[in-house]
């Protein structure tokens, strides 16, 4: 008979007789919140990035001045992917005697590849197809503003078009001012039909692309060295950059979630697995009495644990899958996000990591077995051997290390958590060995009850010990999962308060300052800071020449071939921060300050001579200090500023930005009346889809939250199950010796308050430590202290410990102690 | 006869704190095949670690132990554990059976570990000869001492030992029960030639057994 058959056969019997089922209770549960966090992570990363590309209409998108080469459209087709191309214009739209500036979209059947427009026809509606020929879709502020409705006709160049459907809910807006005017959406076909397609119109031309996501990426890469500098490529993480934060902090907390889920699980793995092994230290002594080699026994031993990770795989597999489904199911607003279906990644990380935890902690330690003496079976006092038990498990801690890294989905996430984990591991259980003697040795001090609580877990220091570190790691995660939650959707929230600016207005002349600052105190508006902008081209370096060849990266080339906003000012926008030097004194002259993410672009440091170019002057300057800029603030911001005597000579134009409250709606009307030449951008809708998204994703975050925290406690509740052995004997013991079940209780109860109460104390150090790593380091926010923690780590761990202790040794107490004896 | 089991100057010390503790000290002697020892003496005389010594579940400070002729410490632990798997069956105190194992399937041990095919068939047998079979299928917890007793008995004696290790086979037995173990133990041994090797503190079981050997603080006094 092969191992293999005897290992199933003596698989079954431990099997019948329940030896396995802390350990699988343990693992299944750990697959099962690693599948089930990483499954729902895993869609709703999936839909966040398809909400975010529906804001540019495709995967990636190409924009240009002129037509494009047909060899782009070419490649992608070759690889399977979908092509639509659009062009976009100003052009006036009139309606009796009213003219608009709007921005006309003419797009190909097809359009968008990503996201959904919906219009209103007379029904509310997600739109099918474009508009049809002779037809066009506008806005609201365009229906407004020229004071027409659905179904009437409004003239775009030579012809007339029946304006079929308002747009509710828009998508493909590029960043650009210009594209704030109202938007009006056309078919293709009618674009030649207006004569509006002449030398010197203002096209823009957009290819979009979408589809299978590595290809995509392949392609982003080919095209990349392909682009000529006025051809711009960008996928949603270049076009809005405060979803591209959003959306990778966001990533960032999912990772922390797998994490925590990982780290619960393998502190009830430990827990479990020391149990199992305590358990089988005789069965193992007493085949090698009977003639078995030590590599037999582990041979059985593995081949058990490999039946056993398989089922364990599969049941927790399939528990994460029901259980995140149901999850879906079961938030109103993730129902209604018609999340995509899982990849398979979540549910292969959550077996490979089943794997690694039960051979990590279960069977590494049953190595020591192998040390176990045979003379066991004459002398039951031999315990088990402890001396490379450091070894193993460092070698366990190794494996997941590994594992860790590849969940964290981020290698500095990984290692910041993987690093506060160790520290916490040594110091913890230091720690818990420290307090636990010390207060067992002064506890003449306290009450009887607590005495013996005490000296019953210092008697069992090194178990004890574990089991606080166990406790204590999977609290940690579970605090600073909480901690890092509430920075993030603060963050959030502070990043578009209610009052946000909603409109820009631009082309402001230096003559109209005043008159604008009366009215807006005439509309009893708060006056918005108006900046003045000259436009200028940076054409030296510290004296040397540069030009759009000397940067490989397209994003750097544009930038120094074409010209870009300057300003000027006094002092620093309030919305800015300084990185590096000083904001220049009152006076000074000849002093820039730069934007940091530009300067890093461009290779500019502070105390560089910039030269720049404006209107065929030049002058020359030097960078006094870097700033960090809010992009996402919705605020006016300026890659560069001078000192004002170096721009004040030069005609500029000023700009601005303000909140329009939605009662005051109107007054922008006014405004844009009452002065033609300004234009007055609307960013209300952009903002409202950005919160949306913000909103969604801080749902998201709070709802995995939510998930890892119900998975931590079963976990823990199948970890405290695993030191029921030890608990169950003595109770035995302590009742032959006269000791009721009130007494027991009583013990029980306060030895699982101080376990709790310790692990609590420790996961808030721990936690508030690791969080502010975190913040500070890895998601870059600002990191909000609670003391409040401290109190729900403690209180908390009392509760929840002492809770499920309780529900785990209960019914010890009404056991018959000498069943429990002979049993033993 | 031949000589089966034969220990040498075996001397067997530990760490009592900083000093070394003998528990054994220079013990010899052997035993021809089909005999009968018994190892007796106070509780602490070394009676158990001499079993294990024997056995090779321990290793001695010093001295050898040949069983069948083979030098048993010149093995390792492997080549220790195959030897027992062919040579040796053992009962102890404390029954030692698998708890998750029933009855059956804890005689069938031995064998499986040794890969026989027909294991169930013979482990029947086994549990027939103790008078158990109705109770094959039963956890050991919910056995009697005696049966569990009898059980142990099946599944030392099931892979047709040469040698049987006993260590206080009734020890944790009432003395009528213990009766009925040891009436079974010597049948079985007697049936089948095994040679016996049996540690206890009962002198009437001890004059059963074809010799005695005395142990007083580690030493051989008889």
């Amino acid at each position: 008979m092969n191992l293999l058959w005897l290992s199933l056969n003596l698989l079954r019997r431990d099997w019948r007789a329940g030896e396995w089922r802390v350990l699988l209770l343990a693992l299944v549960l750990a697959v099962g919140s690693l599948a089930t966090v990483g499954l729902f992570a895993d869609r709703v990363r999936q839909a966040l990035q398809q909400q975010a590309q529906s804001l540019i209409g495709a995967d990636l998108r190409i924009t240009s001045t002129r037509p494009f080469a047909p060899v782009y459209r070419q490649q992608a087709l070759a690889r399977g992917l979908q092509v639509v191309q659009s062009r976009t214009f100003p052009s006036m739209v009139s309606h009796g005697e009213r003219v608009l500036l709007s921005e006309l979209q003419a797009v190909e059947r097809g359009y968008p590849l990503r996201g959904k427009i919906e219009i209103d026809d007379g029904t509310l509606h997600v739109a099918r197809a474009i508009p049809s020929t002779g037809t066009v879709w506008v806005d609201e502020r365009l229906l407004r503003r020229l004071d027409t409705q659905v179904g009437d006709e409004v003239g775009i160049g030579s012809q007339r078009f029946k304006v079929a459907a308002r747009i509710v809910k828009d998508i493909d807006q590029s960043i650009g001012f210009a594209s704030f005017a109202p938007r009006v959406l056309m078919n293709e076909q009618d674009l030649p039909t207006t004569g509006l397609l002449q030398e010197g119109s203002r096209l823009s031309y957009r290819l979009m692309i979408a589809g299978e996501a590595k290809q995509v990426a392949a392609l982003k890469v080919a095209l990349q060295e392909q682009l000529s500098g006025n051809e711009k490529l960008e996928d949603v993480r270049d076009a809005r950059p405060e979803i591209r934060t959003a959306l990778e902090r966001a990533e960032s907390f999912l990772g922390l979630a797998a994490l925590t889920a990982a780290i619960l699980a393998g502190a009830a793995m430990v827990l479990a697995a020391r149990r199992f092994v305590l358990r089988h230290l005789d069965g193992c002594a007493v085949m090698r009495c009977l003639g078995a080699q030590q590599g037999q026994v582990l041979w059985l031993f593995l081949n058990q644990f490999i039946l056993l990770g398989l089922f364990a795989v599969l049941f927790g597999s399939l528990l994460g899958y029901g259980t995140q489904a149901l999850l879906v199911e079961s938030i109103a607003s993730m129902r209604d996000a018609n999340l995509p279906q899982p990849g398979v990644l979540p549910l292969l990380q959550a077996s490979v990591s089943g794997f690694a935890l039960l051979l990590g902690f279960a069977f590494l330690p049953l190595l020591q077995l192998r040390k176990v003496s045979p003379l066991r079976v004459l002398r039951r006092e031999l315990g088990a051997p402890e001396a490379s038990g450091w070894l193993v498990y460092g070698v366990a801690t190794g494996v997941l290390a590994g594992l860790f890294l590849w969940h964290a989905g981020s290698l500095k996430l990984g290692l910041a958590v993987l690093g506060g984990l160790l520290a916490g591991l040594v110091l913890f259980g230091w720690l818990a060995w420290l307090l636990l003697h010390g207060l067992a040795r002064n506890g003449y001090l306290l009450h009887t009850q607590w005495r013996h609580a005490f000296n019953n877990l210092a008697r069992h220091g090194r178990s004890a010990a574990v089991q606080v570190v166990a406790l204590s790691l999977g609290g940690m995660a579970l605090l600073v999962l909480t901690l890092v939650r509430g920075d993030l959707l603060q963050g959030w929230q502070s990043k578009l308060p209610p009052e946000t600016p909603n409109r820009f207005v631009v082309n402001i002349q230096p003559d109209q300052v005043g008159a604008i600052a009366d009215f807006f105190r005439r509309q009893a508006l708060p006056v918005p800071e108006m900046q003045p902008m000259v436009r200028g081209r940076l054409v030296e370096i510290g004296g040397r020449a540069i030009s759009g060849d000397d940067y490989p990266d397209p994003r750097a080339r544009g930038l120094v071939e074409r010209e870009f906003n300057l300003s000027y000012m006094a002092q620093m926008p309030s919305w800015n921060q300084l990185v590096s030097g000083n904001w220049w004194a009152e006076g000074s002259k000849g002093e820039l300050s730069v934007e940091e993410g530009i300067a890093k672009t461009l290779g500019i440091k502070l105390g560089d001579l910039l030269t720049y170019d404006v209107a065929g002057s030049r002058f020359t300057a030097k960078v006094t200090s870097l700033r960090k800029v809010e992009w996402d603030s919705m605020k006016v911001n300026f890659f560069v500023i001078t000192t004002p005597e170096l721009l004040e000579d030069f005609p500029a134009s000023y700009l601005s930005s303000f909140y329009l409250p939605p009662e005051k709606v109107q007054a922008g009307d006014v405004l844009s009346r009452e002065f033609p030449n300004l234009l007055l951008i609307d960013t209300g809708a952009v903002i409202a889809q950005v919160r949306g998204i913000m909103d969604q994703i801080a749902q998201t975050v709070s709802a995995v939250f939510l998930f890892t925290l119900l998975s931590g406690l079963a976990v823990l509740y199948a970890a405290l199950l695993a030191t029921q052995d030890e608990r169950s004997h003595e109770a035995a013991i302590l009742r032959t010796l006269g000791a009721d079940s009130g007494y027991l209780r009583r013990l029980h109860l306060s030895e699982f308050a101080v376990l709790g109460g310790l692990s609590g104390l420790f996961a808030a150090g721990g936690a508030v430590l690791l969080g502010w790593v975190l913040a500070r380091f890895v998601l870059e926010i600002p990191a909000t202290f609670d003391p409040l923690i401290w109190l729900v780590g403690v209180s908390g761990g009392m509760t929840i410990v002492t809770l499920s202790g309780w529900l785990a040794t209960r019914k010890l107490i009404r056991r018959p102690p000498l069943r429990i004896l002979a049993a033993d | 006869m031949a000589t089966i089991v034969q220990a040498a100057g075996l001397t067997k010390q530990v760490l009592s704190g900083d000093s070394p503790l003998t528990i054994l000290h220079d013990v010899s002697f052997a035993v021809e095949a089909g005999d009968s020892l018994a190892i007796v003496g106070a509780s602490g005389s070394g009676k158990s670690t001499l079993l294990g010594l024997l056995a090779g579940l321990d290793v001695p400070t010093g001295g050898s132990v040949s069983l069948n002729g083979k030098d048993i410490f010149a093995l390792d632990e492997d080549g220790r554990a195959r030897l027992r798997g062919e040579l040796a069956g053992f009962v102890f105190q404390s029954f030692q059976l698998l708890p998750a194992l029933n009855a059956l399937e804890n005689v069938m041990l031995p064998l499986e570990l040794a890969g026989l095919r027909d294991a169930r068939q013979r482990a029947e047998e086994s549990l027939r000869q103790v008078g158990l079979s109705a109770r094959a299928h039963h956890l050991p917890k919910h056995l009697s001492g005696g049966e569990q007793q009898r059980v142990a008995l099946a599944r030392a004696f099931v892979s047709q030992p040469k040698i049987l290790f006993a260590d206080e086979p009734t020890g944790n037995l009432d003395a009528a029960t213990g009766a009925q173990v040891i009436e079974l133990m010597l049948e079985l041994n007697r049936a089948r030639g095994t040679t016996l090797i049996l540690v206890t503190h009962d002198d009437k079981l001890a004059a059963r057994c074809k010799r005695q050997l005395r142990l007083a603080a580690g030493q051989v006094v008889q």
